[in-house]
């Protein structure tokens, strides 16, 4: 991964901000526990934070209705207010548990006032995303000197259509800003959406087999920091997929009409774009044959 | 003249142009021809017979070049022969051409070119360009020795190339020199009080486009009232009296001569054109107005003192020149290059072409009456003050943003999915949320499970994820960058690059050759067809030839080749059954065969 040379203090400094999903419709069907899941995740930030004195690390909740920071590894305030009552949890992490405690809490009261019923079981990625660049940016404009950021996004839930612009959109500046967006994928369908963010910002994608050897997948390939990358061979995917949403109905399509004026999908024959306005032309065919106006969509790159 | 043979003497052979060519004795006959060098010990003699001549032309007789005649033999080799008169070469043509015809193939339908007058510096370029370019000759040496395309089309295709390399072939300008008219110094005579200055046409061109004024004095005086040596003559005498910057001298003389006056005396046409382009200058900082220009041909412009202490009297003023107008102005004319072409050694045509030049770059350069007006028009709107400009109250355009919310939110409109239960679904998301508090709490009271991974599950893990890195490896290959063909062994790889240009230079031809209107496109479009078929039987045996585990690739590259021969041979076989169902009608359209 290219970084500009001026923003980096050392070849291998890394500001870690990992993307926790805690959406409890998932968590609810697993084969893997969410204490058992929890332990890997929290040996592993250990282990980053061991690699090199100056790295950091924040963890972002992902919940069912909201998003939350957890954990910020700079603040001074993590270690010492929390007396060990004798637990075996490090007091490192004793505010982190504490604190997703009162997240789970306060996104369980929003998911009752809301009473989405019509959604899928999935995380909300975008939120996350977006705030996790908002963190980023901040650290970007705090100086010249800072450690080198990535995300790491550990999933399970299946991906939200109705989220794909926001997504589409959080990848992008991630693009722009030459973050790369790694993701760990431990769910039972593909995530369309985590294999195109790590393959648009150049990072690594990953689905692991076996989850109770979470940690030793998570430490191999997800906590080498981006200038090893350079030398270090990761598990690349043979393929992407590269399969959108439609705009209006939200399903995911690999065949469609798009806008030329905005690149909006859709995946039957509208009579105006409800993005951006513009009227479309006539169609060229009877209603009978219905192949030629169709494009596929490509992928963004 | 159309006898058995034909004799020359005092012909000179050259085997390529540059060469100066050896004298000696030519000699054709209706099977040989043989060129004997006047000197025993040259070895450039030429034996060649006559059937492997393919095709002769000749300089004209009108042009200034000297009589060439100049062979192509079919082995490729070009022979040109000199002449010493036009006559003996028009009587060799005749007979080389006499025997063509004679050779030829009655049904020979491409067009001959000895009927055509290509120059020799054309062919010249030919045989450059496919020495230079390898590709070209191998695609060159296919096709049009074997016939199936002529040279003409050949080259037709390529006149992108053949044109830019006559551009490249014209001569580079010279520029000026960067020595001073002023700093031409005569060379004295020690003994006597002469001094002598040397005038080339060079110098007098330089002195031309620096003193305008000089110039319209030649052209007013020479040769109505002086000759051009006076004139010079006078000219230097002003030189001289500048150099020794004794300005009384200098005044006594102009008011004696007058016409030495006009070379002591300030440029007056200099003055003009300088005082009209500080008219033309904007205020608000128009650079183009101060190209190349120098004001201190004016007299109230520019730095007068140079340093020199010696004063000078109020009327002699005008008879002192400083270096610095001399500088500035040499640099000035410098700078522009050299505006005309004319090579000439007549001054006074030079001096009309300055002329000239100067006319149309000044009619070029006045401003006509609107020009002027927009001018101050806009110099006017730049410079305003505003502080002291009215109140503008613009009309105000309300901005119009739109609700991001409504865009988002209209997105999510119309979201199809299994309806389920409500209340289940309520009830399902508590109870996950119950679970996932109790996890929470678990592991706060546990702490990190120990041991934390088993050994052999870390293992597993290991040998998994080499695996898929090196088969990943295996399949991208090494380097995402390298393509298919870099694996190929080179001579496959040569070849299917020389098939690739071949076809799509025969398809180039093919495709432009229909509608076929007329016997000779008809003729090409089935040599052409035959070539083709040629080129797919060869692109079929190379894919039975290559090895078992690059075959399947090489297919895939092959495959749009083949395609676009397919379409060719559909197209022409359409073509030819409605050409015979036609024909066959009974109907028969002009010009069809």
């Amino acid at each position: 991964m290219p970084s500009v040379a001026s923003k980096q203090y050392s070849d291998d400094v890394s500001l870690l901000v990992l993307l926790l999903d805690t959406n409890p419709l998932f968590w609810s069907n697993t084969s893997i526990t969410f204490s058992q899941f929890l332990s890997h995740v929290l040996a592993f930030l250990n282990a980053v934070l061991g690699l090199n004195q100056l790295n950091q690390v924040v963890v972002i909740a992902t919940g069912y209705s909201s998003c939350d920071y957890i954990y910020d590894s700079s603040l001074t305030s993590n270690h010492g207010n929390f007396e060990s009552r004798g637990t075996g949890m490090p007091p490192l992490f004793a505010s982190l548990l504490k604190k997703l405690e009162d997240f789970v809490t306060k996104d369980e009261e929003l998911s009752r006032e809301e009473g989405h019923e019509d959604r899928t079981p999935s995380c909300l990625l975008s939120g996350s995303l977006s705030m996790a660049l908002c963190y980023i940016q901040r650290v970007f404009r705090s100086g010249h000197i800072h450690p080198q950021p990535r995300i790491l996004c550990l999933q399970g839930s299946p991906d939200g259509p109705e989220q794909y612009v926001a997504v589409m959109n959080s990848i992008f500046s991630a693009q722009r800003l030459m973050v790369p967006i790694d993701s760990c994928y431990i769910g039972v369908q593909n995530s369309a959406f985590l294999q195109q963010a790590s393959y648009i910002t150049g990072g690594v994608h990953h689905t692991p087999k076996q989850l109770d050897g979470l940690f030793q997948y998570l430490t191999t390939i997800f906590a080498t920091d981006l200038h090893s990358r350079g030398f270090v061979q990761l598990p690349k995917p043979i393929g992407v997929d590269f399969r959108a949403s439609c705009f209006c109905h939200k399903k995911t399509i690999d065949m469609g009409y798009i806008c030329s004026v905005c690149l909006s999908i859709f995946c039957e024959h509208h009579k105006k774009c409800s993005t951006c306005g513009s009227v479309f032309g006539q169609s060229k065919l009877d209603e009978a044959s219905s192949v030629s106006d169709k494009k596929r969509k490509a992928p963004h790159t | 003249m159309a006898g058995e043979q034909v004799e020359k003497r005092g012909v000179k052979y050259k085997s390529s142009i540059k060469d100066p060519g050896t004298p000696g004795f030519l000699r054709i006959n209706e099977v040989m021809l043989l060129f004997v060098p006047n000197d025993p010990k040259s070895d450039s003699k030429l034996k060649l017979q006559t059937k492997n001549i393919k095709s002769h032309k000749y300089t004209k007789e009108g042009s200034n070049k000297p009589p060439w005649l100049y062979l192509t033999t079919y082995q490729g080799r070009n022979h040109i022969i000199e002449f010493e008169n036009y006559s003996d070469m028009h009587t060799c043509r005749d007979f080389v051409a006499a025997l063509l015809k004679s050779d030829e193939e009655p049904k020979k339908a491409a067009v001959t070119t000895s009927t055509e007058q290509l120059s020799i510096k054309e062919l010249e370029l030919r045989f450059k360009l496919l020495k230079e370019n390898s590709e070209l000759q191998r695609l060159h040496k296919q096709f049009v020795e074997s016939k199936v395309l002529t040279e003409d089309e050949f080259w037709a295709t390529r006149k992108k190339l053949l044109g830019k390399d006559s551009i490249r072939k014209s001569k580079q300008q010279l520029g000026l020199k960067s020595m001073m008219v002023s700093g031409i110094k005569p060379s004295t005579d020690g003994r006597t009080n002469r001094v002598t200055f040397n005038l080339t046409p060079e110098i007098i061109f330089q002195i031309f486009a620096e003193k305008p004024a000089v110039r319209q004095a030649f052209i007013n005086y020479v040769p109505s009232k002086m000759t051009e040596k006076d004139f010079w003559t006078k000219y230097f005498r002003a030189e001289y009296l500048y150099s020794t910057k004794n300005t009384a001298v200098a005044a006594a003389e102009a008011a004696e001569d007058e016409e030495l006056a006009v070379f002591l005396k300030p440029d007056e046409i200099l003055a003009r054109e300088t005082r009209q382009k500080i008219r033309r200058v904007d205020p608000t900082l128009d650079m183009e107005a101060d190209e190349g220009d120098d004001y201190s041909h004016l007299m109230d412009h520019g730095i007068q003192r140079d340093g020199t202490m010696d004063v000078v009297e109020p009327q002699n003023d005008q008879f002192k020149r400083s270096l610095l107008q001399d500088l500035n102005r040499h640099a000035a004319v410098v700078l522009e290059g050299r505006s005309i072409d004319v090579d000439s050694e007549d001054t006074r045509i030079v001096a009309e072409a300055l002329t000239r030049v100067k006319q149309v770059s000044k009619a070029d350069g006045e401003t006509t009456k609107d020009a002027n007006q927009e001018r101050l028009e806009r110099m006017s709107r730049v410079a305003g003050m505003e502080d002291l400009q009215a109140p503008q109250n613009f009309p105000l355009a309300p901005l119009s943003i739109k609700d991001p919310r409504d865009y988002f939110e209209s997105q999510q409109g119309n979201v199809v999915n299994v309806p389920r239960g409500a209340k289940g679904l309520k009830r399902n998301v508590h109870e996950a949320y119950g679970l996932l508090k109790d996890s929470i709490v678990e592991i706060r009271a546990t702490g990190l499970s120990d041991p934390l991974i088993k050994p052999e599950v870390s293992f597993e893990v290991f040998s998994s994820l080499t695996r898929t890195i090196s088969t990943a490896k295996n399949i991208i290959g090494k380097n995402p960058r390298e393509s298919f063909l870099d694996r190929l062994p080179k001579s496959t790889k040569d070849e299917v690059l020389h098939h690739w240009t071949s076809i799509q230079e025969l398809l180039r031809h093919f495709w432009s050759s229909y509608p076929i209107t007329t016997p000779y496109l008809h003729t090409k479009v089935g040599k052409l067809k035959d070539a083709m078929s040629n080129t797919y039987s060869k692109l079929d045996a190379m894919k039975e030839s290559v090895q078992s585990d690059l075959r399947h690739q090489i297919s895939l590259l092959v495959r749009p080749m083949q395609q676009a021969l397919d379409a060719a041979f559909q197209h022409y076989e359409a073509d030819l059954q409605r050409r015979t169902a036609k024909s066959s009608d009974g109907e028969r359209p002009n010009g069809y065969v």
